[in-house]
């Protein structure tokens, strides 16, 4: 269960004009701006839920994935998961946690795949039981096979996802984060990786928060979506209310777009 | 403890593959060696009795130095380190249930074992065939040899922890390259590696041994071509594990304030 209630968070942005007399002031006396990522943000998902965390660019989207996994510590408001608060208890809450970020790589980039793997067994302290189960059900069902044997660079942007999504599962963490992880992806592996997640939240009950700009994404996993916009939540409800609002549309983008408009962000 | 031993594992492998590098730098080590050693035999004809150390003490410093150049070299960073405090990246390893600064350390010792493993072998076999005074002198007793590896384990860990002390400073920098490049250059001066500290002069030379840089190279070089005395070895490994613990605090302190920091600023 994650709870998030009233949780605002700022940055300070330090700011100049252009300028060589600019840049020399700036040397003594340095004007700040506070950006507001997130305003007052509450909302609270279930276990074994697969939501949908949409929104435009500088949302606040990566914002609260960071405040929930513990590397980012807000300014105000209370935040728990499954009891724990995450940027507090921060060793305990990893690893109860995966997370997939679909612009970064958790895998060591000139080693095997199952090199990475190993040192995450270790690192998560998973016993080897376990860990043996976990990867023999992983591999069987992301199709992971001779690609364990392969470095990580050598992989294609489909291989590797699947790899990552495999790596952020093996401690079988109970909530998985996953940041626009079929970005990039062709269409067979965009459908890979979709079907694996409906697998994996209906096998193991795992929550599952996933931002995306993928309409497809979302009629394909997410039963509820929250749509977030300068730092607020805007609308929350289930898929289908959402689709209705959106615009008809045969790209994957445009009805995400049209919500977008619609708010006004 | 297991994990950071994972670390340190898969830093080693990771290392272990680099062998064209390896035979690249293998060949530089003998040329350099030798060209040194060339270059003291000069002023060892000229006046042997100016010499602050014997011509085949010398030449065993410089063989050993050329052998495990990768253990202390002090621009032997690890890019991957830097690059994550730079870029901010590093808070991402805060998503693993572990203590950063302990893999860091992990991790640096790691690699340059890697390098140091694919490269002393044949420097040291090749340099022990050289004639007297000129090759790698390998008589020394078991206890000299025992006092040796200590100190060579007390100077890794020396320089380990003051590559993590330059690392954990790169949290308060925009860029590190200032703070490198120093240390650097005093590491090559101070630490013994242009020139062996016995070179210098007097008070430089007192100065110099007090340094953290000191505690590097220039111990364990000295002790194995019997520059230091064993009597005197407690004395100077005793400021290496000073060097240690100092660095190490300092870099663990700044680094924790500097993810805090990080925490709070958004990565």
């Amino acid at each position: 269960m994650i709870e998030m209630k009233g949780i605002s968070k700022t940055y300070r942005v330090r700011r100049r004009e252009a300028g060589l007399g600019n840049a020399l002031k700036s040397l003594v006396s340095r004007d700040y701006t506070d950006i507001p990522a997130l305003r007052d943000m509450s909302f609270t998902v279930p276990d074994g839920q697969i939501l949908g965390y949409i929104g435009p660019n500088g949302a606040g989207k990566s914002t609260t994935i960071k405040i929930l996994s513990g590397i980012l510590r807000p300014d105000r408001g209370e935040c728990t998961v499954d009891g724990l608060v995450p940027w507090e208890d921060r060793k305990r809450h990893v690893a109860r946690l995966g997370v997939v970020f679909g612009q970064r790589s958790q895998l060591w980039w000139d080693v095997p795949v199952m090199e990475s793997f190993d040192l995450l067994r270790d690192i998560y302290r998973v016993p080897a039981a376990e860990f043996r189960e976990n990867l023999d059900r992983l591999t069987v069902l992301l199709d992971l096979g001779d690609l364990l044997k392969t470095p990580a660079r050598m992989l294609s942007l489909g291989q590797r996802m699947r790899c990552e999504i495999a790596a952020a599962l093996l401690h079988g963490p109970k909530v998985l984060f996953l940041d626009e992880p079929t970005i990039g992806l062709d269409a067979v592996s965009k459908l890979k990786v979709r079907e694996f997640i409906l697998e994996q939240n209906r096998l193991c009950g795992t929550t599952v928060l996933l931002t995306t700009h993928d309409m497809q994404d979302i009629d394909a996993l997410c039963s509820r979506v929250l749509l977030i916009g300068k730092g607020q939540l805007l609308l929350d409800g289930d898929t289908a209310r959402i689709r209705a609002m959106a615009g008809e549309s045969l790209s994957t983008e445009e009805p995400v777009a049209d919500l977008y408009r619609r708010f006004g962000i | 403890m297991r994990k950071y031993w994972s670390f340190f594992k898969m830093r080693l492998m990771a290392g272990l593959q680099y062998r064209a590098a390896a035979m690249a730098g293998m060949s530089t080590q003998f040329v350099w060696g030798a060209m040194e050693i060339l270059l003291y035999r000069a002023f060892w004809l000229e006046h042997p009795e100016r010499f602050p150390m014997g011509m085949e003490a010398l030449s065993s410093y410089i063989w050993l130095q050329q052998a495990f150049l990768s253990l202390f070299a002090m621009w032997n960073w690890e890019n991957d380190i830097l690059e994550s405090v730079k870029t901010g990246a590093v808070s991402y390893e805060l998503l693993r249930p572990t203590d950063i600064y302990s893999m860091w350390m992990a991790r640096s010792i790691a690699n340059r074992l890697a390098r140091a493993a694919l490269r002393m072998v044949p420097v040291i076999l090749l340099s022990s065939l050289l004639p007297a005074p000129w090759g790698l002198r390998l008589r020394i007793s078991p206890a000299a040899f025992g006092v040796f590896l200590l100190s060579m384990v007390l100077m890794v860990l020396v320089v380990c922890a003051y590559s993590l002390f330059v690392y954990s400073l790169t949290f308060y920098l925009t860029d590190p390259n200032g703070i490198m490049v120093l240390s650097v250059a005093a590491a090559d001066l101070l630490g013994g590696a242009i020139v062996p500290l016995p070179f210098l002069p007097e008070g430089f030379r007192k100065f110099a041994e007090l340094t953290p840089f000191a505690s590097m190279q220039n111990v364990p070089l000295r002790i194995f071509s019997g520059d230091i005395p064993l009597p005197e070895a407690p004395a100077v490994m005793g400021l290496q594990a000073f060097w240690i613990v100092v660095l190490l605090s300092a870099g663990y302190l700044l680094t924790r304030n500097g993810l805090r920091r990080a925490v709070i600023l958004g990565g």
